[in-house]
């Protein structure tokens, strides 16, 4: 671990290291059906739980994100804990954003050593509204939110925008459609597994020019469940942790008109932070993208300087499955996963917030030293999903 | 949409959400809703000498405190857009629309709107040059601008105008200071398995429990899960009819539109077979003689889907043993 990035303070430059040490996601649908948050949560959590052996007593914090938006209920996210067990009472928090936030959370609570274990949760349930509707809150309430621009004309300004500029065509945003839910084969809790090829893709009609249906994640509910643990905590409950090396998160202007909504400066930046482009470090073999929308793939690829190395949402991504409050988390997850299952090295997470990648998160996962020497099959592995993922 | 039971019994059931959210404004955003309200379009001097429309109080690079306004033209050009087949609810307009960003004649940032096109997305390009179509009626406010429309200026497309934003103290007589938005979002609610199953047994006049698999608790009303212990609770229990008065208040203070007498007794009755009490009203006896330990059972009403009040059972009151744990 390099501890001579800019300031330091964002990577783990302390004495403590803070790894995933499980992954759990539910089915993710488009309505699951008559289940409450907590019915569709609980599943996930004992997953985890029950993979790690630990209980709510051994847990050192617990936080979680969500939006009472999505349920149109205040405070819903408190119902939600009856899925955790809170008893004896435990350390809790609560973020109303995604879940890769309550993650960062806890990731800073153990690394100041107030907690050597956090279990981290989300999920969304869209089902219950209009999710493009309730996503117009989310803008800025004095000069957008009143003319209620919906999510689907957010995406396809921004789409725009990357069009004009010529750093993408229609062409290679239909791949990225096709590419991620084809790749969403091999993950059997997505919810599109398939797509057809490119071209039959541009066929369509436009749903609201410049965007095709392929160009918009589905509405989905879904939920997500992390163990992080520090140090030997994290060796004990199981083999291969996957060590979270650095991790930031920043913010651009709330106002569209002016940012350029063709480039994701917030992203770079909280990947420099994390470490992602440190010297020497090798390429990421794995990335987790949060892009929802087809072109903002693009964008973020381009800020985090992602080449032919690296494979791009092997899970599919939120284009296969967007429980919206818990797909960031997801991205966490699959990342983490992947290292945990010896497939990766080193990959990277990112998650994002708010409209056109407002707010973005960037997480860099690696595998022990160990597990990275010449003879084991991580590697080979990494090549060959590389190879499916094509 | 009304009420409703899926495949799997589960219960559903239309919710709305309605705000009117009033905001109070800065002096900048007040300056610049104003001036929509008088026809005038207001930007603001950023840091970096670029002019913000529309105009933002803090400086989007340095935060710093932004103050100096300027008027721009009510004319520009669009800078990005994309087509809108089916307006929602709320939107600028009722017909289909793009929505753009335009940067107005004079600015250097860009402002989200609607733009009217009625040669629809074929006669929208990034470039062409709009104008402002104002509001018949205008209260200072964003809606203040009906819409984009599309300016005939021909081959002014291609040789914008070069206009400069010219200094204005933002001052206007009856300067609005806040803004109230309505919003109503349109939910379905959908309680869950345990609750739906709990529902569907009350139709019945029966009270469901849920025991957990770990603590042999039984939960009443249930929520599908134990919350001690974290783990499903499948198994239905029957509970009552008859309950145990844990703990009870007398009501003096009569509620706004309820249709009953005051003093009453509401208190917490623990259904025979349950692991915790739920509340309910007591009846059936004078207010003073309500006791802990008093034995009750429910009373239904016509078409009622949950019992109106509990009353006295005549049996011996329980053994302050035996319910002392559901406190
Ligand atoms: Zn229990």
């Amino acid at each position: 671990m390099s501890d001579d990035r800019p300031n330091g303070a964002a990577g783990a430059g302390g004495s403590r290291e803070v790894a995933v040490v499980a992954f759990a996601q539910s089915d993710h649908v488009r309505r699951a059906d008559g289940l409450s948050e907590a019915e569709m949560l609980l599943p996930v959590v004992r997953e985890v739980l029950d993979r790690t052996g630990l209980d709510t007593e051994r847990l050192g914090f617990v936080c979680s994100g969500s939006s009472d938006y999505l349920a149109g209920r205040p405070f819903s996210f408190t119902m939600a804990l009856d899925a955790v067990g809170a008893w004896p009472p435990v350390s809790e928090s609560h973020v109303e954003m995604d879940g890769a936030w309550a993650l960062y959370e806890a990731w800073v609570k153990l690394l100041t050593g107030e907690a050597d274990t956090a279990l981290v949760y989300s999920w969304g349930k869209s089902s219950g509204g209009d999710l493009p509707e309730v996503l117009t809150r989310t803008l800025d309430p004095y000069y957008l939110a009143p003319l209620w621009p919906d999510s689907v004309a957010v995406a396809g300004l921004q789409t725009r925008a990357l069009l004009d500029a010529g750093i993408t065509d229609e062409r290679e945003l239909a791949g990225v459609a096709a590419r991620s839910r084809n790749a969403a084969a091999a993950n059997p809790r997505a919810q599109l597994r398939s797509s057809p090829p490119p071209e039959e893709l541009l066929a369509d009609d436009y749903l609201a020019e410049p965007l095709r249906r392929h160009d918009l994640p589905p509405v989905t509910d879904g939920a997500a469940a992390v163990v992080l643990a520090a140090g030997d905590t994290a060796r004990e409950l199981c083999a291969r942790p996957a060590w979270i090396r650095g991790m930031d998160h920043r913010i651009e202007a709330h106002s569209p008109g002016v940012r350029d909504l063709t480039d994701s400066p917030s992203t770079r930046l909280a990947a420099e932070r994390a470490g992602l482009f440190d010297e020497g470090a090798p390429a990421p073999d794995t990335a987790e993208l949060h892009a929802p929308f087809t072109a903002q793939e693009v964008i973020l690829r381009r800020a985090l300087r992602l080449g032919e190395d690296t494979v791009v949402n092997p899970s599919g991504g939120a284009l296969a499955a967007n429980p919206v409050m818990a797909a960031g988390l997801i991205r966490i997850g699959e990342a983490a996963d992947r290292v945990l299952r010896g497939t990766s090295r080193r990959a990277v997470a990112h998650a994002t917030s708010g409209p056109w990648l407002q707010h973005n998160l960037v997480a860099v996962v690696e595998a022990d030293e160990a597990a990275s020497a010449p003879g084991t099959d991580g590697g080979a592995d990494a090549a060959q999903a590389r190879e499916e993922s094509r | 949409m009304t009420t409703g039971a899926s495949a799997t019994g589960a219960l559903s059931a239309p919710l709305v959400v309605e705000f009117p959210f009033t905001r109070s404004l800065g002096p900048v955003q007040s300056a610049f809703l104003t001036g929509l309200r008088e026809r005038t379009v207001l930007g603001v001097t950023a840091a970096d000498g670029r002019t913000l429309v529309p105009p933002v109080e803090y400086d989007p690079v340095t935060a710093q405190e932004l103050r100096t306004l300027v008027e721009v033209e009510p004319t520009g050009t669009v800078t990005t857009w994309t087509w809108n087949p089916a307006p929602r609810r709320g939107q600028p307009l009722a017909r289909p629309f793009a929505w753009v960003l335009v940067r107005l004649d004079g600015a250097d940032s860009a402002l989200l709107h609607a733009l009217d096109a009625p040669g629809g997305p074929a006669s929208v390009r990034t470039g062409m040059r709009v104008r402002i179509r104002w509001a018949a009626e205008r209260h200072g406010a964003i809606t203040d601008i009906a819409c984009f429309e599309p300016l005939d200026a021909g081959p002014a497309d291609e040789d914008p105008p070069t206009a400069q934003p010219r200094p204005h103290d933002g001052e206007f007589a009856d300067p609005v200071t806040g803004i109230t938005a309505p919003a109503r979002l349109d939910y379905t609610y959908t309680p869950g398995r345990a609750q739906s199953r709990f529902l569907a047994a009350l139709r019945d006049r029966r009270t469901l429990g849920e025991r957990c698999p770990a603590c042999r608790k039984v939960y009443v009303p249930p929520r599908g899960a134990c919350p001690t212990c974290g783990v499903a609770t499948d198994e239905q229990v029957e509970l009552g009819p008859a309950g145990t008065v844990t703990t009870f208040c007398v009501v003096n203070i009569k509620a706004k539109g309820l249709d009953i007498e005051v003093p009453y007794v509401y208190g917490h009755i623990a259904l025979d077979g349950a692991g915790l009490a739920l509340h309910g009203r007591i009846a059936g006896i004078p207010y003073d003689e309500v006791r802990m330990g008093l034995r009750v059972e429910p009373v239904w009403t016509e078409d009622s889907r949950y019992p109106d009040h509990y009353r006295p059972t005549g049996e011996p009151d329980a053994d302050y043993e035996s319910y002392k744990e559901l406190l």
